[in-house]
């Protein structure tokens, strides 16, 4: 950012939120013409932004049984009214995971969690034991499926260290590596989770060792303050990326148009 | 042949009795709150509770003991966050609430093996997970053709299935529009069906549209006719969902002694549904769906 009379875009630009940032990161993931599995919360920002930007044929499911989605309104929820009218097909859920997400058809799939490990596998079921946990989370729904199917998985989640243990507590969804053993070995249709997008900076899978790596920076972050927040000793890859700020159209669409209540962007 | 209409008393009174498998489905969607109330003024007891996301209607059903056992998928607060007396039975109570849990496609695959009356469904599922070790009702088969080893959920067959839909006929010929979630299989699986609807309509109505029915009126016992039933799920076309009540919930279930004030006030201190919409005069205001309607098709020959 060095330019003297930057427009006022640009200005605006230079203050954004870590929400606002992981968004507009996540969109940037969607090219044109893909067949997306929604999430709701940033996920549903990201592709939403990235149907308004780069992706206008982009294709979003969702696993209510949505196809070719078109929410006029912000989601609250995964099964909302705005998702059905105007969208291209609805189907029952038996036709999403079968037909749509078995059949190989999801080529993106986005999952969160409370809990992402070394290998991209990610906890949404309990923190503690199975049998008496300190805190019992909702559970798989979709996600299970969806990181073994999705020719690709795009992980978002906040960075912090509890959040990003060397081994989840409980292994709900499938990443690179399942203690020990590769996909490949395990028989699993898609590629996986490929990056992790945090709040400081992307995460990606290295190919050799199948552990998620450093390789990118967002503005303004150091190296120690992504280790800081990783529960296993982190690669970091030697030519490291940095990411760009939200655009000024980017931040104007997530405010103005998506997410003006700012419900998930707040 | 009879009319199958009847008050949501005497639907629960005659077809949920203690100890039984019940689902009330609906994804998000027509989810009947004002069955599950019901079912719990009349204190039904040692109930298996089924359904994909057990939502604030179960979490309702587990404070108030009707709950013996939780099969489930997704038990969250969609769009909100947790659901407290769910959390609470599980994490804090002596013994805990005893679940069996799956993904959702492992739960849509038990209702389809359920309605197809077989004894398992297959999946390419589960592998590397650990939800296999947390359930040992997940297990895999041999496929006999290709060799290859399969994820295997057994059959769901509850002993009540209860569906909301926007319209039915005074037999149960349902027709449903908007999420169709897995009610189709839930109803096909059971031993018996209640349909509740917006809207009871006559035969005419659903033969001008077939394409439409979700529910055949031959798999079910019992109509009954409960406008804004589904509240503060939603019915599309007929009202929005509540999501203010859905946000509300987080602080109402985290503390038991608003929880059970809420069920006071708004279940056992209710007789029926229209009581409740009585004691609520706001909702319609608030939440009425505006009109977009469809333009139909030409289904001559």
């Amino acid at each position: 950012m060095a330019s003297k009379a930057a427009p006022a875009a640009d200005q605006a630009a230079a203050a954004y939120s870590p929400a606002e940032m992981m968004a507009a990161v996540a969109a940037r993931e969607l090219a044109n013409g893909e067949v997306v599995f929604v999430g709701i919360g940033l996920p549903n920002l990201a592709c939403n932004l990235a149907r308004a930007l780069q992706a206008p044929d982009l294709v979003l499911i969702y696993e209510s049984g949505a196809v070719g989605a078109v929410p006029e309104r912000l989601p609250v929820s995964i099964g909302d009214p705005s998702l059905v009218t105007g969208s291209l097909m609805v189907c029952s859920m038996a036709d999403v995971f079968q037909l749509f997400l078995q059949n190989g058809k999801i080529e993106v799939g986005f999952l969160g969690g409370a809990q992402v490990d070394r290998w991209g596998n990610i906890n949404t079921t309990v923190i503690g034991s199975y049998d008496r946990p300190k805190v019992r989370l909702p559970g798989s729904g979709g996600a299970a499926e969806i990181a073994i199917h999705a020719r690709r998985v795009v992980i978002i989640s906040r960075l912090n260290a509890r959040a990003f243990p060397a081994e989840v507590d409980f292994l709900t969804s499938p990443g690179q590596r399942c203690r020990g053993r590769t996909r490949t070995e395990l028989g699993m249709p898609g590629a996986g989770p490929i990056k992790v997008i945090t709040d400081k900076g992307i995460l990606e899978n290295d190919p050799e060792s199948g552990e998620m790596v450093l390789t990118a920076l967002y503005p303004g972050v150091a190296v120690a303050e992504v280790k800081a927040n990783i529960g296993w000793p982190l690669q970091v890859r030697p030519q490291l990326g940095l990411v760009a700020p939200p655009t000024g159209e980017e931040l104007r669409q997530l405010r103005e148009v998506l997410d003006p209540k700012k419900l998930f962007l707040g | 042949m009879h009319s199958k209409v009847t008050s949501m008393r005497e639907a629960i009174a005659a077809h949920v009795h203690d100890g039984d498998t019940v689902v009330i489905e609906g994804f998000t969607h027509l989810i009947c709150f004002a069955a599950g109330h019901e079912i719990i003024r009349q204190r039904r007891r040692d109930l298996t509770i089924a359904r994909l996301t057990p939502d604030l209607i179960y979490d309702q059903m587990i404070a108030a003991g009707c709950a013996r056992k939780l099969v489930f998928s997704w038990a969250g607060n969609p769009g909100a966050g947790s659901l407290g007396a769910f959390r609470r039975a599980v994490e804090k109570e002596t013994p805990p609430l005893e679940i069996e849990e799956y993904s959702h496609f492992g739960m849509v695959a038990r209702m389809s093996a359920g309605a197809a009356r077989l004894p398992f469904w297959t999946m390419r599922n589960y592998m590397g997970t650990d939800l296999p070790k947390a359930n040992p009702l997940i297990r895999t088969v041999t496929c006999p053709y290709t060799g290859e080893v399969l994820a295997t959920v057994p059959a769901l067959n509850p002993d009540v299935t209860i569906i909301h839909a926007q319209r039915a006929d005074q037999f149960g010929n349902a027709q449903v529009w908007g999420l169709l979630g897995v009610q189709k299989e839930a109803a096909f699986a059971s031993k018996r069906v209640i349909v509740v609807v917006e809207e009871l309509v006559d035969q005419s109505v659903i033969r001008a549209d077939p394409n439409r029915t979700l529910i055949p009126g031959m798999i079910v016992a019992a109509v009954v006719v409960e406008p804004w039933g589904c509240h503060p799920s939603y019915a599309q076309g007929y009202y929005d969902r509540d999501n203010d009540f859905y946000v509300a919930w987080e602080d109402i279930s985290r503390n038991p002694a608003r929880l059970e004030a809420y069920l006071q006030e708004f279940v056992y201190g209710v007789t029926d549904r229209a009581a409740y919409l009585r004691k609520q005069p706001e909702l319609r205001d608030r939440l009425a769906a505006k009109d977009l309607i469809c333009a139909g098709v030409n289904y001559g020959f």
